[in-house]
Formats: structure tokens, C-alpha cells, sequence
């Protein structure tokens, strides 16, 4: 099955495509790891091929994941590129950009190709390293975004802090604005934010943990807004979780601004509430932390309205030692790649709240398209990469994170149960992953 | 015998009205234990009790291991200090060494919200909150209302203020769960930074106020608990100056003149004096601030024997 077969035709399936304007059953023919062809013309020229059945299933364009932490090089317990790639795999993700707060940082062009070359020979998905804003991740002197621009990188970040210094974002959005690149921020004011450890409001009160206010986010939000305006400079808004973050994202765009935005999965999917069930369970901490019930209903209704334009998972794998500690001293994040799909199903379609074809934008045409990488992935047009995965968007399961590809266990999800299952997942016309099966590659 | 049908006292959110009841009615009867010349009962007798401070801790820690020597319970007192928890050990790790040594009952006081309950989950001990974090600190809310019942009579139908820094401090919240629970009505004062009006979302329907102006929350008042105010809230621009406070917050005798003439002054200390409250008011006639320490003891006896006593051995 994991052999590289020549040609093969799948068939039966609902393709959604919203790139290509398609909704429904649709063949697509696979060859030499592109798609050779689509619909009618698929069939026309099917002859010799091997024909994969996927009578009942979503045929999606792979998932284009722009926010993962690998953590390697550096927190090999935690993650690996293996072991993240073949999370990605299960999770329908055929490409990953690689966050950079690895140890060392990925701020040079020797640590982002030391990552490529482990990638290529480790992983299981395409991986595409994103390079730091700054030098070490530290906030003080650029990294040299020209050399690694032209080494390919794609996406520039902090992302674990936000940039705190007002000028020198001004500076990398105005000298990056020559190679096109984009500048994702983790918008987060420090000041602000200080030493909180969980949404600031009632349930913070209640248990008595440090508040972090959603003004930490949109405070940040609003100043990049201004800047983007300022310089012309691309600004992608990380892991957004606040109403008011997302009002601004709203107004910046009905100027025209270049700016566009990601959402979590556990954004839509969980409130601070979330804590008040399961008190100081350190599953519920990241960063940002989860927000009130209104900020949910917001992040939804920024989904549905266009002013977010992807769902990344903010992957973030945290070992046990990591986690079963006090919750002001646990570490922030959750495991996505394996439940971000189902998540987006369960609550989004199944919902009631958006379409398959607006999934298949959020989380694979929308984010190739930032990427640069449009025509190529986040479609099944001709000629695109043969990266996709089949979905079976009714087949309920239970999470276990037991059963993750991905070294770490970390997630609220467990025990809950999604609708939404994917079976199988193609990187470059080879199938690596299959359900019950686990990983081919 | 009666005893509490938990296995901890972490907060007293959780906590019922009828168990409340049954700790204050067993510390009213160990109280008597003081006054004997050799203040010793054998209900703890071959218990081991360990009280673990990460937290700096005068009367909390002696008032803890006063309570357990006088119940024969054989006494560890670990002071941050000297805890492989510094070494690099995590706090579950060191708790599971404790528990090797056949621990009953573990009294945690820790700079971190959420840390005892944690503690609690994963240990067959009994775990007593001496405060954590921000979160609570159930055993000086009871002997705030014990100290309250002994010269009421009783805590239904009192109004209580509650002054300072609510918003860090374990204690308001504790004190807020008991009062309530025993039917008091609460008013809580301190500046919009450190009382905030969005603590009622804790409390919903319930009779709780929110005061900016001291005055107007001491109105009327059956009893008054002043807060300790730390002076690191400075250094996050909680409030201009310990001056600008004092002028605003500070319990004076002439601030209290409009309260009820009844009404008692508590403090769960260490106090500031001249800052949150003035030594008048400390050392005065109305002020049951030695008092309260009294009966932590004896609270905290009825606490650890209802958790973890040998059977028919109170006397």
C-alpha cells in the first residue's frame, strides 16, 4: 500500500475543493505524485491505474498547518520531527510550518536547513521551517530575515512571545516587506499579560489562579494593525482568542490592510469554563489561555465571517514532567494535529456553524495560499501536489491519547467524543497513513 | 463518633454548612484543652502529621503544629528550605516520600493556586490547606467564624466587612465561602484595583457588596476583617503610595465610630500597623485579633482530628 504506486484513481468520493468551485462526487487520478487530472478527464485516462474505493468519504485537499512545534532540534522529549510529522499524518496534515522556538532557535539558515535535512529524511509531511524575528527568539536585534527569505522561509516569528518593542517590529515589517515576507505575531503584551496564568474573569477569580486579560492580545493586535498600515508589511495573526483581538483583525481588514489571522481549535471548542470542570488541570493552560464563553461565540463568528482565515492547531507537546506539576509552574499548550480536523467537524459543521468547503479553506486552501504555495497545495486541481487526505465525516470516536502517533499526551480532549475521522492521508502520491493501520510510511 | 466524610479540607467553597458546624461545635470542646496544665488529648496518638511551609509562616505553622503536638500526633515541620523540592524534586515526587513513611496528614501552604487539591488527587493522606496562592485558606476562615460565633452567639444575620486587597488574598475568598454558608451578609471594600466589582461573579445572588468608600462599608457593620496589605502590590501599580492607601483604607477608631459600638475588629495578620490598620484600633477595646489566634489552635485541632482522629479518643 506504501509503495509508491504508479497511477492511481480515487474514486467514489465527495471531493471539496473550494478552490476549484468543486462540491461533490469527483474522480481524481494520481500520478508521479501530482494529480494527473480531475473528474471526467480522471476517468478518461484511469486505464491501467490502481483504483482506490472511497465510496462514503471526503476527498479534502491535505491539511496546511501553519503553526506546529516540533521541538526539535532541542526538546526531543517532548517531540520530534518524526514523531510530529507522523502526529500530522493521523491528523490529515500534509504540511506543517515548523515553529521556531526549538533549542537553539531557528533564526539562521544553518539551524532552518539542519531542520529541512532532518525533515526530508525523518518525516512523514512536508515540513516548512518558519525563522525567527529576532535574534534567539530575545526581542532585541533582527535575525537576517533577507538570507533566510531567499533560503526559502516563508514565515517569520517569535512565536512564543510576542514582539514587545514597537520599533523594531516597525523595522522587520518594513525591511521584510522587500522579500514578502510574512510576519506571523504571538500577540502577546508582557506588561499585561504578566505573570497570568489563565483567562482573566470570574472562573480566574474563582480559583484563585493569575489573571491574564484578553486586552494582552488585542492591545498587541491593534498596534501591528497600525504598523501593517504603516509599512505595507504582511502581518498573520497567530492563535487569536479574544473578541476584542478579533473586532480589530475586522476593522483592519474592511481597510484593506495586510493582515490576516488564525484561530486554535480549542478556541472554538472550550471556554474558561473549561477549568471550573476540571479545577487546576494543567491541560487547560496555554497561551493565550482559553477566554470567556462570549470570546468563543466571537471566534466562531470571525470563522463565518471570513475575518479569520485559518485554523492552525498551535500544536505544542508537553511531556508529563511538563505537566503534572502546579498549574503556575506547568508549561502553556496542548497537543492539535490529531483531533484539529475532527474538532473543526464536530463543532463547526456538524455545529451547524459552517460547510465542508469552508473547512477545506480554513485549514488547507486559505493557509497554502499565505504560504505562497497556491495552485501547488490546498487544492486537487491538475497538476497540484498529490498531498490529501480521506475523511469519514460522520464516523464517531473517543480521543485517546494513548493511541497518538505524537510523543506527548497532552490534551483536554480526552474522553470526548468528535465526529469526523480521517482514514487516510497521501504525502506526494504515497499513502503514509491509514486508519487501524497507523502510520505506512 | 462524628467525623468529616472527606478525605481533605482544601477550601471551604466545597465545604457544607453542617460539616462547618461540626468543626466549630469540636473546636468549642478543644478549646477547654488549653486551659488544662498538660494540653495534651491522645486522638492523634502514633499519626504522623507533616506540615509543609513553602510560604514564610509565623502563626500558621505554629498554630498548625501546636494543634497536632496537643492531639499526640508525632509533628515533622518542613520549612521550603530544607525540601529536595528546591533540588529540582516536584512537589508530587516529594509528597510520595512523605506518603513511604506513612503520613495521615499533610498541612500544605504554597505560593500556588490549585497545588494542595493537586496534592490531594494523588496521595491517600489527608491534605489541609494552610493557603494556596491566591485561592484560599479555609482554616483561618473557620476560626474566623468561630471567633465571630463565640461572641454572637452566632453568625446568621451578621454583617461583616471585609477591607484591603481582596483580590490576591486567599483569606477574603475563604472568609466570603464560610459567611455565606452560615448566613451572614458580606460587604467587601478596598480600591477598584484590589476589589474589583467583577469578585460577585463568585458569589451570584448572594448578599455580597462591593464598596470603594470605606465609610459607607463600615455603616452599620456587626464585625470587620481588615486584610494585610503587601507591599509587592506597589511594584504592580495596584495603588500609588502606602500613604494614598492609609488615607483611603486605613481602619481608624474614627472610621469605626460608624459601624455598630459592638462591633468587633479582626485581622488575620501579620498586621501593618499605621498602613491597613491604626495601633489604636489593633490594641483596642473592639479588636479580637489575639483572639483569633487563640482559637486557631483549637479550630485546627478539630480540623485534623475530624479528618484523620482515632476513634473514641477526643477526650
Amino acid at each position: 500500500m506504501n509503495e509508491p504506486v504508479e497511477r492511481q484513481l480515487i474514486t467514489g468520493a465527495r471531493l471539496v475543493d473550494p478552490a476549484q468551485g468543486i462540491d461533490g462526487e469527483c474522480a481524481v487520478l494520481v500520478e508521479e505524485g501530482r494529480i494527473a487530472a480531475v473528474g471526467a478527464e480522471a476517468l478518461k485516462q484511469a486505464s491501467g491505474a490502481a483504483v482506490v474505493d472511497a465510496q462514503g468519504l471526503w476527498l479534502l485537499p491535505g491539511l496546511v498547518d501553519l503553526h506546529v512545534h516540533l521541538r526539535e532540534p532541542g526538546q526531543e522529549g517532548k517531540e520530534t520531527i518524526a514523531s510530529g510529522t507522523r502526529a500530522a499524518a493521523a491528523g490529515g496534515v500534509t504540511t506543517v510550518v515548523a515553529m521556531p522556538n526549538t533549542v537553539p532557535a531557528m533564526d539562521s539558515v544553518a539551524i532552518v536547513e539542519l531542520v529541512r535535512a532532518k525533515a526530508r529524511a525523518e518525516g512523514v509531511v512536508h515540513v516548512l521551517p518558519s525563522a525567527a524575528i529576532t535574534k534567539g527568539r530575545q526581542g532585541a536585534e533582527l535575525t537576517e530575515i533577507g538570507e533566510l527569505a531567499r533560503a526559502g522561509v516563508k514565515v517569520f516569528t517569535d512565536d512564543g512571545d510576542g514582539v514587545m518593542n514597537a520599533e523594531l517590529m516597525r523595522r522587520a515589517l518594513e525591511y521584510g516587506a522587500m522579500f514578502g515576507a510574512l510576519f506571523m505575531q504571538h500577540c502577546e503584551d508582557k506588561n499585561l499579560a504578566h505573570d497570568g496564568v489563565m483567562n482573566e474573569g470570574p472562573a480566574s477569580l474563582r480559583l484563585g489562579l493569575r489573571g491574564w486579560p484578553k486586552a494582552a492580545e488585542a492591545s498587541m493586535a491593534a498596534r501591528d494593525a497600525v504598523l501593517a498600515e504603516a509599512t505595507g508589511g504582511r502581518v498573520h495573526f497567530a492563535h487569536l482568542s479574544g473578541a476584542q483581538s478579533l473586532e480589530i483583525v475586522r476593522t483592519a481588514k474592511a481597510k484593506g490592510l495586510n493582515v490576516t489571522a488564525e484561530t486554535a481549535p480549542h478556541f472554538f471548542a472550550l471556554n474558561d469554563g473549561w477549568l471550573l470542570e476540571h479545577p487546576y488541570d494543567t491541560h487547560g493552560k496555554m497561551n493565550p489561555p482559553l477566554g470567556s464563553e462570549a470570546d468563543r461565540l466571537a471566534v466562531i463568528r470571525a470563522i463565518q465571517d471570513g475575518t479569520l482565515d485559518c485554523i492552525a492547531t498551535d500544536h505544542a507537546p508537553h511531556s508529563s514532567l511538563d505537566k503534572n506539576v502546579e498549574f503556575d509552574k506547568a508549561a502553556f499548550g496542548i497537543l492539535g494535529l490529531e483531533t484539529s480536523l475532527a474538532l473543526a467537524l464536530e463543532v463547526l459543521v456538524h455545529g451547524g456553524h459552517v460547510d465542508a468547503a469552508k473547512i477545506v479553506s480554513l485549514m488547507s486552501a486559505r493557509p497554502a495560499e499565505l504560504l505562497g504555495l497556491k495552485g501547488r497545495k490546498g487544492t486537487l486541481a491538475k497538476g497540484a501536489d498529490a498531498d490529501l487526505c480521506l475523511v469519514d465525516p460522520d464516523e464517531a470516536w473517543v480521543v485517546d491519547p494513548e493511541k497518538f502517533q505524537s510523543k506527548s499526551r497532552n490534551t483536554p480532549f480526552t474522553g470526548m467524543r468528535l465526529r469526523g475521522r480521517v482514514k487516510r492521508t497521501m504525502v506526494s502520491g504515497r499513502w503514509v497513513y491509514e486508519d487501524g493501520r497507523g502510520i505506512l510510511a | 463518633m462524628k467525623r468529616l466524610s472527606r478525605k481533605d479540607l482544601l477550601d471551604l467553597e466545597s465545604v457544607s454548612e453542617a460539616e462547618i458546624r461540626l468543626i466549630l461545635d469540636q473546636a468549642e470542646a478543644f478549646r477547654e484543652v488549653a486551659l488544662r496544665p498538660v494540653k495534651k488529648v491522645p486522638a492523634l496518638r502514633g499519626k504522623t502529621v507533616i506540615n509543609l511551609f513553602f510560604e514564610p509562616s509565623t502563626r500558621t505553622a505554629t498554630s498548625f503544629q501546636l494543634a497536632a503536638q496537643r492531639l499526640s500526633a508525632d509533628v515533622v515541620d518542613i520549612k521550603v528550605a530544607d525540601s529536595s523540592v528546591k533540588k529540582g524534586e516536584t512537589l508530587l515526587d516529594t509528597v510520595a516520600t512523605f506518603e513511604a513513611m506513612d503520613l495521615s496528614v499533610l498541612i500544605m501552604r504554597t505560593s500556588h493556586a490549585g497545588s494542595a487539591a493537586m496534592v490531594a488527587a494523588n496521595t491517600k493522606a489527608s491534605i489541609v490547606n494552610a493557603g494556596d496562592g491566591m485561592h484560599e485558606h479555609p482554616t483561618q476562615a473557620l476560626l474566623d467564624l468561630f471567633t465571630l460565633r463565640r461572641h454572637f452567639g452566632r453568625i446568621d444575620g451578621l454583617e461583616v466587612a471585609v477591607v484591603g486587597d481582596v483580590l490576591h488574598s486567599r483569606v477574603a475568598r475563604s472568609d466570603v465561602w464560610g459567611l455565606l454558608k452560615l448566613g451572614a451578609k458580606v460587604r467587601l471594600c478596598g480600591p477598584t484595583t484590589l476589589c474589583p466589582r467583577d469578585i460577585l461573579g463568585l458569589w451570584p445572588g448572594a448578599p455580597v457588596k462591593v464598596f470603594h468608600d470605606l465609610r459607607e462599608a463600615l455603616e452599620g457593620v456587626d464585625a470587620v476583617q481588615v486584610l494585610r496589605i503587601q507591599m509587592e502590590r506597589l511594584q504592580r501599580h495596584l495603588f500609588p503610595s502606602t500613604r494614598e492607601y492609609s488615607r483611603l483604607y486605613a481602619l481608624t477608631s474614627e472610621r469605626l465610630a460608624v459601624a455598630k459600638p459592638t462591633c468587633l475588629v479582626m485581622h488575620p495578620g501579620p498586621m501593618n500597623r499605621g498602613l491597613e490598620i491604626s495601633s489604636g484600633v489593633a490594641d483596642g477595646p473592639q479588636s479580637v485579633i489575639g483572639e483569633q489566634v487563640s482559637n486557631g489552635v483549637a479550630v485546627r485541632m478539630a480540623v485534623l482530628y475530624l479528618l484523620a482522629g482515632n476513634e473514641a479518643e477526643a477526650a
